[in-house]
């Protein structure tokens, strides 16, 4: 398990100052560890969320928005008709409910489907693990940075420590 | 009063302020009256106007943030007129041109002409919303929303229609935004 109080801080070290998102229970260890260090906006909706980091980032924020995966489904026109033409970066860290298709119902389709549509929209994404999060967060940095693009990273159940 | 008049209207009063545009013709018609590095044109991505916006009133917050948005706009993402009312960001003003149909799609109606929009920011939490209909009282309500402390909306009624020789936004989305964040100093 990775600790959600080191993920952060491992974050803020990268220069990330700016979090928002629609909460899961999967990253409910991660908005509990931002509300009591740098703050968490809450959105109503995690296309609004991508709206208020393009904002953010283009008056000199690092944004990074929490989602779980089936967020994407609401904000696909956002990421396609936004950040992918204007060039507008964010490090998504979406949790992968109906992983492996032993879930609830409601997340069975879009936990097959997530990594495919992120691969058909262009958007660049991997799966966090424990072993690779140092890794991982110098490539979103470098993602962010150079090619001026969200970078989502993928968040199954367990990796986090969860608060509920 | 048409749409563009607001822009007419209000475009001699800008300074170093911070303008995200709504997409169709609020764009058109802001980049037709005045073009400046500081205008956001947002193509795409319908709803998130508000959202940019607020995004950018948060992340600087010594500067005038203003949002021109459209009825359908506000429509499509009334949830974010929650969020910025629970932000409550001071520097920013929320303007919605509202003519009452989605112009740029051939002017199917939307459902502004029964849902008083500047009642829904003022419940939601906005500091003052304020109507207008007629181009002379324009800006002077403007300027109060400027004195007071934000977020201020301000809901402008508008005819429907617009001139057809009104151009497209001819920056590339990559210009626009390059432009806009040197006119931020990022």
């Amino acid at each position: 398990m990775l600790s959600s109080k080191t993920f952060i801080e491992k974050l803020h070290g990268h220069g990330f100052d700016f979090f928002t998102g629609v909460p899961c229970s999967l990253l409910s260890g991660l908005i509990s560890s931002l509300e009591e260090s740098s703050g968490y906006l809450p959105s109503v909706r995690e296309d609004a969320a991508v709206g208020l980091c393009a904002g953010a980032f283009m008056a000199g924020k690092q944004p990074v928005l929490l989602m779980q995966n089936s967020g994407l489904g609401y904000s696909l026109n956002a990421f396609t008709s936004l950040n992918l033409i204007y060039g507008l970066p964010v490090l998504v860290i979406m949790s992968w409910r109906g992983c492996g298709g032993n879930d609830a119902p409601e997340h069975i389709i879009m936990g097959a489907v997530n990594e495919k549509l992120l691969a058909t929209a262009g958007m660049d994404h991997d799966v966090l693990t424990r072993d690779n999060v140092d890794a991982l967060l110098v490539q979103a940095v470098d993602q962010i940075k150079n090619k001026k693009l969200p970078y989502t990273l993928l968040v199954k159940k367990g990796l986090f420590d969860e608060r509920h | 009063m048409k749409g563009i008049e607001v822009f007419q209207e209000l475009a001699p009063l800008l300074a170093d302020e911070a303008v995200v545009l709504a997409n169709g013709f609020i764009s058109r018609e802001c980049f037709q009256v005045l073009d400046r590095p500081g205008n956001f044109y947002m193509i795409g991505s319908m709803g998130l106007a508000s959202s940019i916006g607020l995004g950018v009133a948060l992340a600087q917050p010594e500067r005038r943030t203003l949002i021109f948005d459209g009825d359908g706009n506000v429509l499509m993402a009334m949830g974010t007129l929650a969020m910025i009312a629970a932000c409550a960001p001071k520097n920013l003003i929320h303007i919605v041109i509202d003519n009452e149909v989605y112009e740029s799609t051939g002017s199917q109606r939307t459902i502004s002409n029964v849902v008083p929009l500047e009642s829904v920011a003022l419940s939601c939490g906005y500091r003052q919303a304020l109507r207008v209909t007629q181009r002379d009282a324009l800006k002077s309500a403007y300027e109060s929303l400027c004195q007071a402390e934000g977020p201020g909306f301000l809901l402008v009624k508008v005819e429907p229609g617009f001139d057809p020789a009104t151009g497209r936004v001819t920056h590339t989305p990559e210009e626009i935004r390059n432009r806009f964040m040197n006119s931020l100093k990022v």
